[in-house]
């Protein structure tokens, strides 16, 4: 065992990374860690680095231990369990000067990767788990289980937390709960008996955690789904987006099936390809379902020409978008804001589409819910662009929560006696001076049947190759978008709104960039920061540029598509926006925004600002 | 106005169904295909096979892709809701629509080139999910409204009207539907309504996927000598296997056939359909057999009409294996599938 000389005391905030390979069962070893630390009241958060691939490749998971709640990824590494070989020696390098490191120690590791300025703990995790337990497999699953006991030691995790989260997870299988307990007991008591337990970096019981639960988003955009009354959903298996349908199914299986018939209220197709899957889910809203997609960036390409006949036939249809590093097929496992574009405008000829932007898994319930009231209120597809920061990675949210006297918008869907009313059904009239037009569903009444397609049509819903008919059916269309601006949720703005400079962002930017305020106003540069929720921008994103003289906008992008899609959509003049852009896969850290900000505005770097 | 609305006018002595409706409230728009058509005497069939059946006008749904044969579903029945998708898809919407409300009647019209070359996916999975709908191809070898390139249906060495012979086999709907599983295949020709009516009848009351292919002439862009889809060529080679007679549920049974001959096949809303055979070795119930008959009657040049292949499954329907819920899922109130702000708060105890 290596010693540093002296490591400062850090109670509730440090990082933990976890080099593991991948299908070894690490995940359950390091949500366990996760789920204790957040048990004792101490804010977490969780961040799975992992490939695309099924077993054998390497996988990182980070967990932050953040007293003050700060949500981002941590810059650093305090504590590495470096559990993989093939990774070792950049899992060494990457460890910060002070911190620790721990390995298997049944096999040697070369003195060649040995550093002197952190402390290096040795575990014989595999002769100890080959002892202990019977089968290869097993002895690889308890080895990962072994070394939560061995850091539940070493932070001061307090065990019967661990205890009574096992028990829950194996609830129904009590065998397994006694061989994860050895194995944790095993980790621990070498720990105790070995090592300087506990560390100066570790855990001390918080109330941080109270009313809170840690979450993905594609799990809080399944249950969005189920409570906003969705019964069709169609797909195509991608990552990142599969969570949202396995969540989607795993629900209705549990809450929408009679518990007498065995009847169920919902469907889920999964469809042959993303242009299938939207196709069904055209069909489905058509006909009066509440219907959605989950899908990510190369689904959405295949989508667009369905997305422009929903927008041009005024369909209804929600998609879900959690978007992935791309172009083409991209990093499919790590995360990206750059879907921006393609989906605010997907499909050829003049089309815009209403896109709405969670930040965590709390709006992704939320926004999901909005998502379908918005699709069938403006008769639109409305995209939730989520991504895989958010939709894969367990955040710590306020508890999801549901007002009971909430009821759909279905929008303008004709009933029956109100078509019985009308002297004659045409489908595309604004009546109302909304630009929004009233639809009627098959099956109601044969006086309300009209022709839906995808070629030119007047406002009665009738074929046209007429000049002025056309045009005055698009140019409807547009005064719609100017009526979803009304409709979409409102920016979220932090500051007093009129310093001189803002910071514009949205999405999953917004956990490093609170934390990054923080630290700038501690530096002395206070700016203002609005994270806009909704595409088309409405009254309330034009006033805060026409507010401040230099807006920074920050995305996870390569060309800067939200300050494109504020050039062409608001009156901003060009000049007063500076792009701040991420986009190398991995989610954004605070030092990251501190810096840019710090370096956009010409006062030097953080470290520099003191 | 680039559509043309036909006037509604009834002869008071119009024979009328038993919902008291005339053909003539079953029919649709003008239709703006050339004169001759194949496709208008399939829209002319539907129109009398759903009068025929009595079905509630806005309870049938009308689906099409793009092409010729799409434009066709503006043709027929009013007071049905109809939509005219993208090229090749129409079967996802059908299946996302069919999904929303399995209590509606679906019929889906198509061509040669969107379900066989751009639409081939779809229709594929379309069978194999056992969508419940009739899905009519109106088969004529031919792009029409790009002017006359040949589809995946034309036959090797058909001309094209400038003269060029095709060189790459044909894809066969009947042979595809048979393949994947459908449980309805039937074939049929425009000119021939007697023999169309009652497949069209059948298809609809077929709880599941129904396919009928219809051999239906272009009359601008391959109706010459040399082509293998001409009214001339499949007058002298289509080739009547089995007779269907669809019979309404309820209604006295007409025997045409004599005693020996006809092969009932009810069907599960209390209707049937008689077969007369015209082939003593031909078995519409034996897939594999119905297959390779098929197929060698191709090989000799001639195409088999009538009902192919029928076998009643309604447990391997798509709601059927889903289990969906009896009412439409699209009429459900929102009480029956919001589980409420108690049920949130007990789920959330998994997250902690």
């Amino acid at each position: 065992m290596r010693t540093a000389s002296h490591s400062p005391e850090r109670l509730n905030d440090f990082v933990i990374k976890f080099a593991n390979v991948n299908g070894t069962g690490s995940a359950s070893a390091n949500t366990l860690m996760m789920k204790s630390i957040f048990r004792m009241g101490v804010p977490v958060t969780g961040k799975n680095y992992f490939p695309s691939n099924i077993q054998g490749l390497p996988t990182w998971y980070e967990i932050r231990v953040c007293a003050d709640g700060h949500m981002a990824r941590g810059s650093h590494v305090d504590l590495m369990m470096a559990m993989n070989i093939e990774t070792y020696a950049k899992d060494v390098r990457e460890v910060r000067p002070g911190g620790f490191l721990l390995y298997d120690s049944t096999w040697p590791r070369s003195a060649l990767l040995e550093r002197d300025d952190i402390t290096v703990f040795g575990v014989p995790l595999a002769r100890l788990c080959n002892e202990s337990f019977d089968g290869v497999r097993n002895r690889i699953l308890m080895k990962n289980i072994c070394y939560a006991g061995v850091l539940a030691a070493l932070l001061d995790v307090d065990l019967e937390v661990i205890r009574n989260l096992v028990t829950e997870q194996y609830a129904s299988k009590p065998k397994l709960v006694d061989a994860n307990m050895k194995a944790i007991d095993l980790g621990y008591r070498y720990a105790q008996e070995n090592l300087p337990c506990p560390l100066p970096l570790r855990i001390r019981r918080m109330d941080k955690t109270q009313g809170h639960v840690l979450i993905d988003g594609n799990t809080a955009t399944g249950l969005g789904c189920v409570y906003a009354g969705a019964t069709v959903g169609a797909w195509y298996p991608i990552t990142p987006s599969t969570g949202v349908m396995d969540a989607y199914k795993g629900f209705c299986e549990k809450l929408r099936v009679d518990p007498v018939t065995k009847e169920r209220n919902f469907v889920v197709l999964q469809a042959e390809d993303e242009l299938a899957a939207i196709g069904m889910v055209v069909g489905a809203s058509w006909n009066g379902a509440r219907a959605f997609t989950p899908t990510s960036g190369p689904g959405v390409s295949l989508m667009n020409e369905f997305l422009g006949l929903a927008y041009y036939a005024e369909v209804p249809a929600v998609i879900v978008d959690v978007q992935r590093v791309g172009p083409s097929t991209g990093m499919p496992t790590r995360t990206q804001q750059c879907d921006l574009m393609t989906c605010a405008y997907a499909s050829h000829g003049d089309t815009r589409h209403v896109l709405l932007f969670p930040a965590n898994p709390a709006e992704c319930f939320t926004l999901t819910v909005k998502a379908f009231d918005l699709a069938e209120r403006l008769q639109t597809p409305v995209f939730l662009l989520s991504d895989l920061d958010i939709g894969m990675n367990d955040w710590m949210v306020p508890e999801l929560t549901w007002d009971d006297s909430y009821r759909p918008d279905r929008g303008k869907v004709l009933s029956a006696t109100e078509i019985e009313a009308l002297p004659k059904f045409q489908r595309y009239l604004d009546k109302d001076g909304d630009a929004i037009p009233y639809r009627t569903l098959p099956g109601v009444n044969p006086k309300a049947a009209y022709f839906t397609r995808g070629s030119g049509h007047n406002k009665f819903g009738g074929y046209t190759e007429d000049s002025a008919e056309y045009q005055e059916v698009v140019d409807r269309l547009v005064r719609k978008f100017e009526t979803a601006k009304t409709l979409v949720p409102e920016p979220v703005l932090e500051g007093p709104g009129d310093r001189r400079i803002g910071i514009l962002s949205l999405g999953s930017c917004d956990g490093p960039i609170r934390e990054a305020l923080v630290r700038l106003a501690a530096c002395g540069t206070e700016v203002d920061y609005l994270r806009v929720r909704a595409f088309p921008f409405g009254a309330a994103v034009e006033a805060f540029l026409a507010a401040h003289d230099t807006i920074l906008v920050v995305e996870q992008n390569r060309d800067a598509q939200l300050k494109s899609l504020l050039t062409l959509e608001t009156a901003v003049e060009k000049r007063k926006l500076v792009p701040i852009l991420h986009y190398d896969g991995m989610p954004m850290t605070a030092d990251f925004v501190t810096d840019a900000v710090l370096d956009a505005l010409g006062r030097g770097t953080r470290r520099a600002a003191g | 106005m680039t559509s043309i609305t036909k006037p509604k006018i009834a002869h008071p002595s119009l024979p009328r169904n038993e919902l008291g409706l005339t053909r003539r409230d079953y029919e649709g728009g003008m239709s703006t295909l050339c004169a001759g058509c194949g496709h208008d005497s399939i829209t002319a069939a539907i129109t009398e096979a759903v009068w025929g059946l009595s079905l509630r006008p806005e309870n049938l749904v009308k689906l099409s892709g793009i092409g010729c044969s799409s434009k066709t579903t503006a043709y027929f029945v009013s007071g049905a809701h109809g939509f005219n998708g993208v090229h090749g898809r129409m079967p996802s919407i059908a299946t996302g629509a069919n999904a929303a409300n399995h209590s509606l009647t679906y019929i889906g019209v198509s061509g040669d080139g969107d379900s066989l070359s751009i639409g081939l996916g779809q229709l594929a999975h379309a069978i194999r999910r056992n969508v419940n709908m009739l899905y009519v191809i109106e088969n004529n070898g031919v792009y029409g409204l790009t002017k006359g390139q040949f589809s995946a249906s034309a036959d090797v060495g058909t001309k094209s009207k400038k003269g060029d012979a095709n060189v790459q086999t044909p894809v066969d709907p009947a042979l595809l539907a048979l393949s994947l599983g459908a449980g309805f295949v039937a074939r049929g020709f425009s000119g021939d309504k007697k023999q169309l009516v009652p497949l069209i009848q059948a298809g609809l009351r077929h709880p599941g996927f129904a396919l009928i292919d219809v051999m239906s002439p272009c009359v601008t862009f391959n109706d010459h000598e040399g082509s293998t889809k001409s009214y001339a060529y499949t007058r002298e080679h289509y080739h009547a296997a089995v007779e269907a007679d669809y019979v309404p549920r309820a209604e006295t049974i007409a025997v045409d056939y004599a005693e020996g001959e006809a092969l009932v096949v009810p069907l599960h809303d209390g209707s049937e359909v008689r077969l007369r055979k015209l082939e003593l070795e031909f078995d519409t119930a034996d897939r594999a057999k119905a297959y390779s008959y098929i197929d060698a009657k191709l090989a000799e040049g001639e195409y088999v009409t009538g009902l192919i292949h029928e076998v009643e499954a309604p447990e391997h329907e798509l709601h059927a294996v889903n289990r969906t819920a009896a009412a439409p899922l699209n009429t459900m109130p929102f009480e029956r599938l919001n589980p409420g702000r108690a049920t949130l708060a007990k789920l959330m105890a998994r997250y902690r």
